[in-house]
Parts: structure tokens; sequence; C-alpha cells
């Protein structure tokens, strides 16, 4: 197997969300996105700066997963959810929780961080509880 | 601009086809559309194909010119992909290209082939709709993106599974007695709270199933159907078609399908109706959450307002409104990239008299497909009438 190919500046911002130093580019207008891009894709703007990500988000939703392709086989349950961190919200798996419908509620805090697929050691983009309301 | 009349209709049997290619699948459906239309073959001059996954299902790129084989055309062929979108956006093309006076037949459709992939491999290939680098890497699966979008509305607006279980049990019920259909049987709405999860808080019977199948139309302008004195009762006098944000995370709601919004808005702006003038509507109901989205991009809800519509009765055979009498993508089956050909055939039949249920419809005029991909960053909506 030859080296997988790289996805150049979303491998560099995963990189950097597992440091602890995650960022979103944000636009003169102040819509955020995430790599790669060029333009915000909100207006077009081609002028995009990098924002370091708060330190904790919102979820927003989730849901129990319980059937998943060959690459989570091994993931089953789990919970994805999509947390808000200021100018962009970002999906991930939760972890640290019960994968069960209460495990979370919407509006609970998360930290951000990069932890390895159960399946395959693969990266995953990983939330944890960071208490509080 | 010409009018645009569909004369001809073809599907397969929705289901397991396990020792059928995708073009035999299209092939059938195709003829199947020329007898229905009794339009010649060699009067088609561009078929317009949808197919998703055929690259995985069958090791198949560049099926366009295959299928125009199988169908026996000779013409332009082309294959579009946008998802669970693909014929829709393919019976689009066709309605533009003749209304432009480029084409006078058209033959549009599509074909999935699924079952002959693993369950793990299907959800797989069903991922690759969303967003492959912040979504399916992150553990979204497709039942999961929607379960995303249910656990959203929930919140925002409120409503519980069991309203959910009432849209499966409404589309089962509708299914039953079309041939075409691949779960033509009963589901309550016990049963329904009761099967296992898939994507919490979607359940097993929220979800459509995984299925084989083919749809073809034959797309004619008024004038070839009054010179070759065809009989095309049904006309598309609406289309339309909508983008949004391709990750369900960079949506400006989470439970909202403003793709479908805009996709509704125009075609209606098109024909020249307005939602309350619709008498019948099949909609992209691949989870039940889906279909209460549906409701409200098409103006029939407000938002927040359609979670209840199946459980109310307004959408029910019975009701004031009936959706997916076809049984929709739930019952009838969802292969992806054939389902928005076959909701304008059920519509056809429908409105022409010649559906198992169109005694549900009598004298309905007015009809709308809404056919979505992925979790409706694409979304097509076409206006059917019954012409003057």
């Amino acid at each position: 197997m030859s080296a997988p190919a790289s996805n150049g500046a979303y491998d560099e911002w995963l990189d950097a969300l597992g440091d602890g130093e995650g960022y979103a580019l944000v636009c003169p207008e102040g819509h955020g996105s995430l790599p790669p891009r060029r333009v915000c894709p909100e207006c077009g703007s081609a002028t995009l700066s990098e924002e370091r990500l708060a330190g904790t988000g919102t979820v927003e939703t989730y849901s129990v997963v319980h059937v998943a392709g060959p690459q989570f086989a091994d993931d089953t349950p789990y919970v994805t959810a999509v947390a808000h961190f200021g100018p962009v919200r970002i999906t991930g798996v939760l972890r640290g929780v019960e994968p069960g419908s209460d495990a979370v509620a919407v509006g609970d805090r998360v930290a951000v961080g990069v932890e390895e697929r159960a399946t395959d050691g693969a990266p995953l983009v990983a939330f944890r509880p960071a208490g509080g309301e | 601009m010409t009018d645009v009349r569909v004369a001809g209709v073809g599907l397969t049997r929705f289901g397991s086809h396990p020792d059928r290619t995708g073009r035999d699948l299209f092939a059938t459906a195709a003829l199947r559309a020329f007898e229905d239309a009794g339009v010649p073959r060699e009067d088609v001059e561009e078929l317009n194909y949808g197919n998703f996954m055929g690259a995985l299902a069958e090791h198949q790129g560049h099926q366009a010119p295959l299928m125009a084989e199988a169908a026996g055309v000779s013409c332009p062929s082309t294959r579009y992909e946008e998802a669970c979108a693909s014929a829709g956006v393919a019976v689009r093309e066709a309605v533009r290209t003749v209304r432009a006076g480029d084409a006078d037949v058209a033959l549009a459709g599509g074909m999935e082939r699924m079952t002959n992939l693993p369950t793990d491999e299907v959800t797989e290939g069903l991922a690759i709709a969303a967003d492959d680098l912040f979504e399916v890497r992150a553990g979204v699966t497709f039942p999961g993106a929607y379960a995303l979008m249910a656990t959203a509305y929930f919140d925002a607006y409120g409503g519980e599974r069991e309203d959910l279980a009432h849209v499966a049990a409404k589309n089962h019920a509708n299914a039953v007695p079309n041939e075409y259909a691949q779960y033509r049987k009963e589901v309550s709405v016990e049963e329904a709270l009761d099967a296992p999860p898939v994507a919490e808080p979607l359940h097993l019977y929220d979800a459509c199933p995984i299925t084989d199948g083919a749809s073809a139309l034959v797309i004619v302008s008024e004038e070839y159907a009054a010179e070759h004195d065809v009989d095309a009762p049904v006309a598309v006098t609406g289309t339309g078609q909508g983008t949004d944000r391709m990750s369900l995370a960079d949506r400006q709601h989470l439970a909202r399908t403003p793709a479908a919004d805009d996709a509704a808005d125009a075609a209606y702006a098109d024909a020249g109706v307005s939602p309350g003038d619709v008498d019948v509507a099949e909609v992209h109901d691949c989870f039940t959450i889906a279909e209460v989205l549906a409701l409200e991009s098409l103006g029939f809800f407000d938002p927040g307002e359609g979670i209840s519509a199946a459980r109310d009765g307004v959408t029910t055979a019975d009701g004031d409104l009936p959706v997916n009498l076809s049984g929709g993508l739930k019952a009838k089956g969802h292969p992806v990239g054939a389902t928005g050909g076959s909701q304008i055939a059920e519509l056809t039949r429908l409105l022409r008299g010649d559906h198992p249920n169109s005694e549900r419809v009598a004298d309905a005029e007015v009809g709308v497909a809404h056919n979505a991909g992925g979790t409706v960053a694409s979304a097509v909506v076409h206006v059917l009438e019954v012409a003057k």
C-alpha cells in the first residue's frame, strides 16, 4: 500500500485540532468556514484569516448510530454530534458518554479534539463532555 | 416555449432483483415507457439518465451510452448524478431540452442497483453523498444525517417518534395496492415504534429500504403529441431546482431544507400555481423526518407545523392532501438514481386515473413531485397538471 494521499489544508487543520489549536477561516463579514477554502462560501470574499476556536462548543444536535459502514464497524454504537464553536459548527463523535438517547442533550458543552477510530485507528474528530451548561 | 407532456411512463418492480444487471433493469423500464407512450424508439432525440452509485455497485462508470443501447435508442445520452436526486435532475434536463425546442422527444429516468452489495457497503456507498472530509470521516451515515435533522427538529419545534411512526404507517398502507412497491404490507404505528434503532431517534421503519429498480419517462412536446396523435393528458408545467451547503453543519438551520424551498418556489412560479392549488404530492421520504421537512419546504405547512400531518390525517390517503400514495421511498422503495423519475411516473398515473390509488384523488388536477439529494443539499421539484 502506498501512503494515503494528502488532503492538504484539511490535514493541516486536523493536525492543529489534535494539538488543541483548532481554527476556523473567517472572512471580513464574519462568516466562518473550514479549510480548504479559496473563498468564503457565504459571500465569496477571498480574504480569509484563521481564527482560533473557542475551547468549548455547544451541542446543537446528535444521534446514536447503531448501523454504520465498514470504517466504523467496531465503533458502533456511537454518538454523532454537531457542535457550535463560534463562527463554525463541527461534526464529530461524542465520546466519554454511554451511547444512548439520553447520553447528551442539545445545549451541552463539549471540548473538541482528535482521537482514533476504534475500527482502524484512523483520525477522528471527537468531542468530550466539558461539563457545565 | 413549447409545453411539455409526459407521453408514457415505465417502471420495474422495486425491490430485490439479484439476477438482473442495471442495464437490464433500465431496459425494462424504458420499453414499458415506450409501450405506454405509443412513441417509437427511433423518435427519441436525447437520453437523460440518472444514477448515483453504479461505479461502486456494478463497477460501471460511463453508464449513459450503455443505457442508450439497452433502451434501443440512438441519440446523445448523458448520465446525471445528484445523489438521490439524480433522476429528478435528469427529468428536469429533459423538460428544459424539450421546452427549448432542442428535442421533441426525450427519454428520461434512472436506475440503481443496490441489493447486490452487503448492507455495510451500501451504507458506505450512500454515505458518500455527504461531505467526505467533514461528515463521513466524522461518522455520519445517511440515516445518521437525517437523525441529526430529526433531533434538531424535535428540539426546535417539538414532536416525537410517534409522529414519525404515523408517516411510516401511512406510506406502508399506501404501498399495499401498488404493484411496483417493494413492501406491500401494512406496518402499524406500534410496530414502527418497537423496531430496532438504526440511528436514534430513527428506527428501522423510519428508513427506506435498500432497493434495485429503474424508472423511465417519455417526455414530448405538445406539438409532437398533437401531430402524432399521442395520448398525453399530463403536462409538466413547472420545474425548479435548489442547492444548499453540502454539509449539514454548514446550513442556516439544522431542521430546514432551503434548497427545497428554492426548488418549490421556482417550480410554482414556473407553473403559475401556489401550494394551495396542489391536490396530491409525491415527496422524498427517504426517512420519515424527510417527509415532514418536504411538506414544510413545499409550503403546505409552516416550519415546525408539518410534524403532525400524517398523525392528524391531513396527508393520509383519505386526507385533504394525500402524500406519497405510491408508498413513497419508505415503502415503495428507493433505488436512489431511479427515484426522481419514479415519483413523476407515479404522479402521472395518479393524475391519469390508472394508478391503483387514483380513486383517492379522483378530481386531482395538480400534483407535485419533490426529489432530494443527500441531506437536501440538492432538491428538484416538478409540478404536473392535467392538461386542459
